[in-house]
């Protein structure tokens, strides 16, 4: 398809839709409305179980199935990466290995990186652990853990990341977190005869140990999101800094 | 008031998505990804939804652009 | 301002979709797409706001009432962004073989299947 053909359908294809969403757009209630039935329903449940933060709850307890079936989708993703990502026969004759060292990196950066990262970690799992009382949660925590991981790759060596980062225990930390998930589902088959289930006792509104089943599916979901994100970026940073350099395979 | 701060940052977050539809070259493409993420961090929090803001400013910031650079690395690495 | 986001998340869709049609290289289509993406989010939660009313995140300083905004739609678009991210990290992947194999990422000139 040429770049001129190309262009027609877009706007053509474009004009169509524009028209279409602008008529279903004017049909909606006015941006800032108080017409929210769902809202009404949601908060009712997350205060009936102690939630105090209601995103949590409507993300754990009342439509649990839908959080399995987003972080099913990471694992499948994080896999499919890393089965393309793996290194070719001439790539791993041709390596370089050991040779990540880079570019000079000022004391300051490294002093900074030596403050930031405990640091970032702490906040990590906070965000997590905190995730049914203040904003936060297993996905906003996992992805804060794994990218302050990363801060040893700024302000240091490449080979000090790797040290710091097996990659088989992060795989199977991840595969920990899925089955938390689903065991804990079939926990709440066990006990209520319903899938996902809260079957943890509740506790009272606010206070650390509330919500139930909520905590923990939290924590389940952010040792999967950190370790998932952990094993796909060292996936990139191996072919990027291992392999990078070699020659083109073949056109 | 809190109208206008909305108008303000939904222009911004607007601008800012066309600026980086046409900035040609990915590397810096990137940066202004990064730029993007953060103003619909401030939209989102302006709209009151702070779990969403925290995942935003997380994902967007940090690991888009730190994937978009290794995978540019590798790009041009293998080419030359 | 009745409407202004519900058009603010239409032209993110839109400019997305025109930088994947007019890109010339696999990496910024993939990046176009993240903005186009991003437009739903705007949309998702422009839906659910009200005037007036604070984030559905109740403690000490705010005692469980009815005048939050809607947490549904928060809760979907959250998940979403994370995933997403994953996703754009298998398109990534995806280019990178593709430079790997053709020795180009340029969508032009990748048009002929080889066997």
């Amino acid at each position: 398809m040429t770049r001129a053909s190309r262009y027609l359908l877009f706007f053509v294809g474009g004009g169509l839709v524009v028209v279409l969403y602008v008529w279903g757009v004017v049909g909606l209630p006015t941006f800032g409305s108080t017409h929210h039935p769902y809202r009404d329903r949601a908060v009712s449940a997350s205060v009936a179980h102690q939630t105090a933060n209601v995103v949590s709850s409507v993300n754990f307890d009342q439509r649990s199935l839908d959080t399995l079936g987003e972080e099913s989708i990471f694992f499948a993703s994080v896999i499919g990466a890393a089965a393309l990502l793996r290194p070719s026969k001439q790539e791993r004759e041709a390596s370089e290995a050991g040779s990540g060292g880079g570019g000079h990196v000022m004391a300051s950066t490294r002093f900074i990186g030596y403050v930031v990262f405990p640091l970032t970690l702490l906040v990590g799992f906070d965000v997590v652990a905190h995730g049914h009382l203040t904003p936060g949660g297993g996905f906003q925590g996992g992805v804060i853990l794994a990218t302050g991981l990363h801060v040893m790759y700024v302000s240091g060596k490449y080979e000090a990341l790797r040290k710091l980062r097996p990659v088989t225990a992060f795989e199977h930390g991840e595969v920990v977190g899925a089955l938390a998930f689903a065991g804990l589902g079939f926990a709440g088959v066990g006990v209520s005869g319903s899938f996902l289930a809260n079957v943890l006792p509740f506790g009272s509104l606010g206070s650390f140990l509330s919500s139930g089943a909520v905590e923990v599916l939290n924590v389940a979901v952010g040792v999967e999101i950190t370790c998932g994100v952990i094993v796909l970026l060292s996936h990139f940073f191996e072919q990027a800094m291992e392999f990078g350099h070699g020659k083109a395979a073949k056109r | 008031m809190n109208d206008l701060v909305l108008v303000v940052l939904l222009t911004l977050v607007a601008a800012a998505g066309t600026a980086v539809v046409m900035t040609n070259a990915p590397e810096r493409q990137a940066v202004t990804y990064a730029f993007f993420g953060v103003t619909l961090t401030l939209l989102f929090l302006a709209l009151q939804a702070p779990d969403v803001a925290l995942s935003q400013l997380a994902v967007g910031t940090a690991f888009v652009p730190l994937m978009v650079m290794l995978a540019i690395r590798k790009i041009r690495g293998g080419r030359q | 301002m009745r409407y202004y986001p519900y058009f603010v998340a239409g032209w993110l869709l839109l400019i997305g979709c025109f930088g994947i049609v007019r890109s010339r290289n696999l990496v910024h289509a993939v990046v176009s797409l993240a903005v186009a993406q991003a437009g739903t989010y705007v949309l998702l939660l422009s839906v659910g706001y009200q005037r007036g009313a604070t984030a559905p995140v109740f403690g000490s300083t705010q005692k469980p009432n009815l005048n939050v905004v809607d947490p549904v739609v928060q809760a979907l678009t959250l998940t979403d962004i994370v995933v997403s991210a994953t996703v754009t990290a298998l398109l990534l992947a995806l280019a990178m073989q593709i430079a790997k194999r053709h020795g180009t990422v340029d969508p032009d000139q990748l048009s002929t299947l080889e066997g």
